[in-house]
């Protein structure tokens, strides 16, 4: 009997590109601060910066990063706690077992 | 005979302004934010340094004013290509605010009310190369370029020059602020063009 093994980052490109063509407007966010749950277009996004900063429309803490260098991206969303993302019904992800 | 005129010179060096690598001059003060602009009483200001061993030095507004004031005149360079030559401050140089305060630390992270962190070397604190400054051409800091006070490193980008400072805490080891965990560089040196990490 073989051991449980892992796979390497590279399996995340297909299920990470289906959830990041999605419309983020769509999607639904959680405040890490303060628990709001609520549309991420409601996120109070300030522009004129070295990045962009989106905070919560609720407490203002910091809910998404995004700073663009020339040829890289960073993305932090350590204050968010999920995005929930509206998906076709005919490509479930599959459930907790 | 050439066709170009003997008189012809060209563009004069010496009218060129000694700009970093990749940046452009501006007569403007262009206002960057990365969130709302806390507005902070004078009775309620304080600025604090917390040395590593837990101790810490607090001044009040009235304190922070009774201290030697400085009046620099620096270049500035903010990370997003534009800079402004010439800026006149006036505030309180941390060689003396740090005189204060005994430590073995080597690194500062700034502090800001609103939340904001920026990390420095303490040694880019000292050496008459850092300011707490409270006025800018001669009138007080207006609220969004950093007013009260803000921190003025003019050696480093832009980022670096907390606005809205609250204080530093002295550290033994680095820890990236606010821009230095989403990309920046942790050092930000204009002149090397340290705009992101790696650079």
């Amino acid at each position: 009997m073989t051991e449980m093994s892992y796979l390497d980052g590279n399996m995340l490109d297909g299920p990470m590109r289906e959830l990041f063509t999605v419309d983020l407007s769509s999607a639904v966010g959680r405040c890490e601060s303060c628990g709001m749950t609520g549309s991420m277009a409601s996120l109070h996004v300030y522009s004129h910066a070295p990045g962009l900063v989106a905070r919560c429309p609720s407490c203002e803490a910091v809910m998404m990063r995004l700073v663009r260098g020339p040829d890289r991206a960073w993305l932090d969303l350590r204050g968010t706690t999920f995005l929930q993302f509206p998906m076709p019904m005919e490509q479930p992800f599959p459930g907790p077992l | 005979m050439g066709i170009v005129s003997p008189g012809f010179q060209g563009r004069p060096r010496t009218q060129e302004p000694a700009l970093p690598p990749g940046q452009y001059l501006t007569e403007d003060f262009p206002v960057l934010s990365a969130g709302p602009t806390p507005r902070v009483s004078l009775d309620t200001w304080e600025f604090v340094i917390s040395a590593e061993n837990g101790s810490e030095h607090r001044w009040s507004w009235q304190e922070l004013m009774a201290l030697p004031q400085e009046t620099p005149t620096v270049d500035i360079h903010c990370v997003t290509r534009w800079s402004k030559l010439g800026t006149s401050w006036q505030g309180v140089s941390l060689d003396t605010l740090l005189a204060e305060v005994d430590t073995g630390a080597h690194f500062a992270l700034a502090h800001s009310y609103g939340g904001y962190t920026t990390n420095l070397p303490l040694d880019d604190l000292r050496g008459g190369q850092a300011w707490v400054v409270h006025t800018f051409d001669g009138a007080p800091l207006p609220a969004e370029h950093g007013g009260p006070a803000r921190l003025l490193v003019p050696h480093l980008y832009f980022w670096k020059s907390a606005k809205w400072v609250r204080g530093l805490r002295l550290k033994t080891m680095d820890e990236p602020g606010f821009w230095e965990t989403a990309g920046y560089h942790d050092y930000g040196d204009p002149w090397r063009e340290q705009r992101y990490q790696g650079d």
